[in-house]
């Protein structure tokens, strides 16, 4: 792990993790619809000049780039929400029919501690769309497992052809709350 | 007024002598023009993922900066994907096209007017967008000016192309998502598209 990527201490370190291991399976394009839990992720991979980085305005929108990217010799890793998984049901058959390989890393929201009940039929919905989608899921529940788990999630999409999501839990992010502004 | 433009005519004038060009096409009528132009291994026809043609153009594009990325789809399905060209208008690929066959009809469902036809503006959206070009081709005069833009200018460039709605022969390219996949990639990038 570079030392540009250490942060302060007070940050995590399991996001320069991630971005070391996108690094080390040759990840060149980041496509992501911002979360809170993905903020520290996204800036390190903004500086970092060897990635281009892809702010899209819907998830399902990274399906399309991922594909062609790997139709252009190119790795892609898409970043988003656990609410965006619902958007990208569809685009789902370019990995199916196509062994397009994908990669996703996905913060969870209404699960852990939600507070929000508009965040949760989606949260609970996501494993099973996922896996009716075709899309294998691994769970990420610790920070000290960031890099292995998408290690291996990577090693399934790039060498093995197929979809694959890294759910990084609500628990390990530490579920959002409001309850300051009551 | 001139007479609509011929699609058929449209998509064999941009693909004829394509040499390094990479294409995407549309689901629907845009990838049956594309086919009848002549089946060739840098076309990726898309027989689903509606929405997705122009984002798949904007990550080969990125993936291959030297190369000239040609996405030809239709009126329904840049609408669908509506958001994509904000998107693309943020990020500005410069050798990223998009060309939309707009005859203001879902072809494949029974011809029903997509929203084209009720005064959508698909050009001045992608203007909006800050595509540096965006432009709408109703006559013939146009067609060969668009095919140079689409092989030299600097863009994102976008072309929304004015056709008939009038149906064609039907011209069916392979529908095996694999084996269009990675013969696009051997084709591309020879033995690497093994890796």
């Amino acid at each position: 792990m570079s030392d540009r990527n250490r942060r302060t201490s007070a940050e995590p370190a399991w996001p320069a993790a991630i971005h070391d291991v996108l690094k080390s399976r040759g990840v060149r394009q980041v496509a992501y619809v911002p979360d809170a839990g993905l903020r520290q992720l996204i800036e390190l991979c903004h500086a970092d000049r060897s990635l281009v980085t892809v702010p899209l305005t819907s998830e399902e929108q990274g399906i399309g780039l991922a594909a062609g990217a790997w139709l252009g010799g190119q790795r892609a890793v898409l970043l988003m929400q656990s609410s965006g998984v619902g958007n990208c049901v569809n685009a789902f058959t370019l990995g199916s029919n196509c062994g397009f390989p994908l990669l996703l890393v996905v913060t969870m929201r209404g699960e852990w501690g939600e507070f929000n009940p508009w965040q949760i039929p989606m949260g609970q919905a996501v494993e099973p769309v996922l896996h009716a989608s075709g899309v294998r899921s691994f769970r990420l529940e610790h920070p000290e497992d960031a890099a292995a788990t998408v290690d291996a999630a990577a090693g399934l999409a790039f060498d093995g052809y197929a979809m694959a999501a890294v759910l990084v839990s609500q628990k390990m992010l530490g579920a959002k709350s409001f309850a300051g502004a009551r | 007024m001139s007479a609509p433009l011929d699609r058929r005519a449209v998509v064999a004038a941009l693909l004829e002598r394509r040499e390094t060009l990479l294409v995407v096409a549309g689901l629907g009528s845009p990838a049956w023009d594309c086919a009848a132009a002549g089946d060739h291994p840098l076309t990726f026809p898309l027989w689903g993922a509606m929405g997705s043609a122009s984002m798949i153009g904007m990550g080969l594009a990125l993936a291959q900066p030297e190369r000239r990325v040609l996405v030809i789809t239709g009126d329904g399905e840049m609408l669908m994907g509506l958001g994509s060209l904000a998107t693309i208008g943020a990020q500005r690929p410069r050798n990223l096209a998009l060309v939309v066959l707009d005859n203001e009809r879902y072809g494949e469902t029974g011809m029903q007017e997509t929203h084209t036809a009720r005064g959508v503006d698909l050009a001045a959206v992608a203007q909006a967008c800050g595509f540096p070009v965006a432009r709408r081709v109703s006559a013939p005069v146009e067609i060969a000016p668009m095919r140079g833009a689409v092989l030299e200018a600097s863009g994102p460039l976008f072309f929304q192309v004015k056709v008939g709605a009038g149906a064609s022969a039907p011209a069916l390219p392979p529908r095996d998502g694999g084996y269009l996949k990675q013969r696009f990639r051997e084709a591309l990038l020879g033995s690497d598209a093994l890796r």
